[in-house]
């Protein structure tokens, strides 16, 4: 055995066990669908295969982007492999007027929220660094710093119940959920704005993508017990799902969302999934896990189990596989297009936006600067 | 006129924003019933309801955390940091979140919050109740960063802050609270002195006093010393810390050619060190002596019972001007 192997092997096994107790389920690896007692979700055809799309897409154009990534068009990606049931089943439980705050990571949820995939790629191919308005799109700039946009999230969530829009009305009413992930629940930060969205009882779901890993460290270098047990602590329920599963991944989200908005406070949600990638293109994962661990979790694909119950059910057919991969193919392309087409800012805009009212500071730098470089004009 | 204190008149100013806008949110830690542990939000709470002057949990990253949330829905939170040294668990939040939100999204989003931090020593407190971080704050950018000395500014410059839209970093010499003046209430708030600019409080031609927040009387009482032995010095309250208002300070040390500033953070890598540094960029030919500090010294603020003996005071300031005429 290597020194990784004997690490794994002293973990237990468990990844490669039965799921853990608690794990809300609908469907299983082997495509099956199953029953919960408490989310009892029914689902169209034309949604199954609508979660089947977005699952498809968001992998391709994740793929796309470390294409790119290892071609040296963007500085640095960090993929969601694994992770697309995590973010499509949430992305999508959450309603028009909803809230999101991401990590860096949640390109699945910004595709489900309708948004143009292009808009993140400015901060990793180095353009920007976001540069949109979080507000027009119910969705905040990315957040590198871990765990910090918890707080965020839960600051706006207390600002809803400020403007009177909690309540009944699920259309009108409006709730926020902050993404974290394993390694996040570690953090001061995090950990406060449980305590804050707790005892004002802000409508905000916590939602933590548990994908096994913080970088290097495995979940044992975070807790000692199930992250979502965590919630009781601070007084509001926690609950696990399958984080390879989108119908309960959806349907767990859309419960907590929608008893957030309405009034009942917070919800700490736990997917439990898999990073099958690293944690961004400049991290080596075979330094710290085992490829029978990575085997095991391929067995739990979220895309796989999806295909195989809309072949049982026989909703979708050869056809239709083959223009959900052709079409997702087309936005890969685009999106490959576009992140070629993007020019590098200019270099003196750099000092814009640093202040909304300016400073004299900055303006006599930004004149200094355009003086300097005006000064090579003409010259060879 | 009335004649208020230093805090009365913080406490009035914040009255007067909370009613001018009902989007300002106070927030901090025994803000509410208690008024704060200084009593600057005394009966805010009372007056304007729990939802708007709220009692947070003890927690200063998760207070400017949240504010930033609560700034993103379009409120403006003013936020109390109950002594400045218990401001550095919401460090990264400040530097890392409300000082660069406006920058990451090209000027999209704004964050229009305020953070009062009761600054400086000398009230004879324990350890970490009596620190100047104002360097740290100065120094990043995105951050708008002053500091009030007297009661007509505090009443004017909180105002000022809370209707900016710039994140800004409030700093109140807390030994001053209870020191009395004037304050013209009755004035509309766009009569006030520019936020961001220094301001000359005494005329004199000998040398300059530069100084903010609570070392501004000491340089008041030192020119005032000064006079008596037929020196005159004039004092220059640097008010706003960043961006520094220097063109008042030139035109001083042009005319006098003589420098000292003052401030009770240790001196090195300070705002004097800035301050210097600009002078004799633009200055050097009209000095008549190097750029002088008197700071506090570059050791971890003392115990309360040595506490005059770091501090700048009077004697010391005397001190300075005397060394820099020895030029």
């Amino acid at each position: 055995m290597t020194k990784v192997e004997r690490a794994a092997s002293r973990r237990g096994g468990k990844r490669s066990g039965p799921p853990e107790p608690e794990f809300v389920q609908l469907l299983t690896p082997e495509g099956e669908r199953v029953s919960h007692p408490d989310y009892s979700v029914d689902f169209t055809d034309d949604e199954l295969r609508g979660l089947y799309r977005d699952l498809v897409t968001v992998r391709k154009l994740d793929a796309e982007a470390t294409a790119l990534q290892r071609q040296g068009e963007l500085g640095i990606w960090a993929s969601l492999l694994g992770q697309e049931a995590a973010q499509v089943g949430s992305g999508r439980a959450l309603r028009k007027q909803d809230m999101a705050f991401p990590t860096y990571r949640e390109h699945g949820v910004l595709y489900c929220r309708n948004i143009d995939p292009i808009m993140p790629l400015g901060l990793f191919r180095g353009v920007d660094q976001g540069g949109w308005d979080p507000v027009a799109h119910r969705f905040n700039m990315y957040t590198i710093v871990i765990g910090a946009q918890t707080l965020h999230a839960t600051g706006y969530a207390m600002g809803i119940v400020k403007d009177g829009k909690v309540g009944d009305d699920d259309e009108t009413s409006e709730a926020v959920i902050a993404y974290f992930g394993d390694g996040a629940t570690s953090q001061g930060d995090v950990n406060e704005a449980f305590i804050f969205g707790s005892v004002y009882n802000a409508p905000i779901v916590f939602f933590c993508q548990n994908n096994q890993y913080a970088i290097s460290e495995p979940l044992e270098r975070q807790t000692r017990i199930p992250l979502y047990q965590r919630a009781a602590g601070f007084g509001f329920p926690g609950i696990r799902v399958d984080g390879n599963d989108v119908l309960a991944t959806y349907a767990v989200t859309r419960a907590a969302l929608d008893n957030a908005r309405h009034g009942q406070g917070p919800t700490l949600v736990e997917a439990y999934t898999y990073r099958m990638g690293a944690h961004t293109t400049s991290d080596d994962p075979t330094r710290y896990r085992v490829a029978s661990e990575v085997e095991a979790w391929q067995a739990k694909d979220p895309i796989v189990r999806m295909r195989k119950l809309l072949e049982k059910q026989g909703i979708a057919d050869e056809a239709f596989f083959a223009a959900v991969d052709e079409q997702a193919k087309v936005e890969a392309v685009a999106l490959r297009e576009r992140v070629l087409s993007m020019p590098d800012p200019d270099p003196a805009t750099m000092f814009d936006h640093v202040y909304p009212t300016g400073s004299p500071l900055i303006d006599k730098q930004r004149a200094e600067f355009a003086t300097y470089h005006a000064s090579f004009e003409g010259s060879h | 006129m009335e004649t208020l204190t230093l805090g009365k008149s913080l406490n009035l100013g914040l009255r007067r924003a909370m009613e001018d806008d009902p989007k300002v949110l106070i927030m901090g830690e025994d803000v509410g019933k208690l008024g704060g542990v200084f009593r600057i939000t005394d009966g805010l709470q009372k007056d304007f309801g729990d939802e708007r002057v709220i009692d947070t949990p003890l927690a200063e990253a998760g207070i400017v955390g949240t504010a930033i949330g609560l700034a993103l829905r379009g409120y403006r939170p003013v936020v109390e940091i109950q002594f400045d040294g218990f401001v550095y668990p919401a460090y990264d939040q400040i530097v890392c979140q409300v000082a660069k939100f406006h920058y990451r999204s090209r000027g999209k989003v704004s964050l229009p919050m305020v953070i009062r931090i009761p600054f400086g020593g000398g009230i004879g407190a324990v350890e970490h109740h009596s620190e100047s971080p104002e360097a740290y704050f100065s120094h990043t950018a995105g951050l708008k960063v002053v500091a009030c000395s007297n009661p007509s500014d505090a009443y004017w410059m909180i105002q000022q802050a809370i209707a900016s839209d710039d994140p800004i970093i409030f700093f109140e010499p807390k030994r001053r609270y209870w020191e009395k003046g004037e304050v013209d209430t009755a004035a509309p708030l766009s009569s006030a002195y520019p936020l961001h600019s220094s301001r000359v409080l005494r005329s004199g031609g000998d040398a300059t006093l530069l100084a903010y927040g609570p070392m501004v009387r000491t340089c008041l009482d030192a020119a005032t010393a000064a006079a008596e032995d037929g020196r005159n010095l004039e004092v220059i309250d640097l008010r706003s810390l960043s961006p520094l208002d220097m063109a008042p300070v030139f035109e001083s040390v042009r005319k006098t050619g003589r420098a000292v500033v003052v401030h009770e953070a240790p001196g090195n890598i300070g705002l004097g060190a800035e301050v210097a540094a600009r002078i004799s960029e633009e200055c050097f030919y009209s000095l008549e002596a190097p750029v002088l500090r008197v700071t506090g010294y570059d050791i971890p603020y003392p115990a309360s019972r040595v506490e005059e003996e770091f501090l700048p005071d009077l004697d010391r300031v005397l001190e300075a001007v005397d060394r820099s005429f020895g030029f």
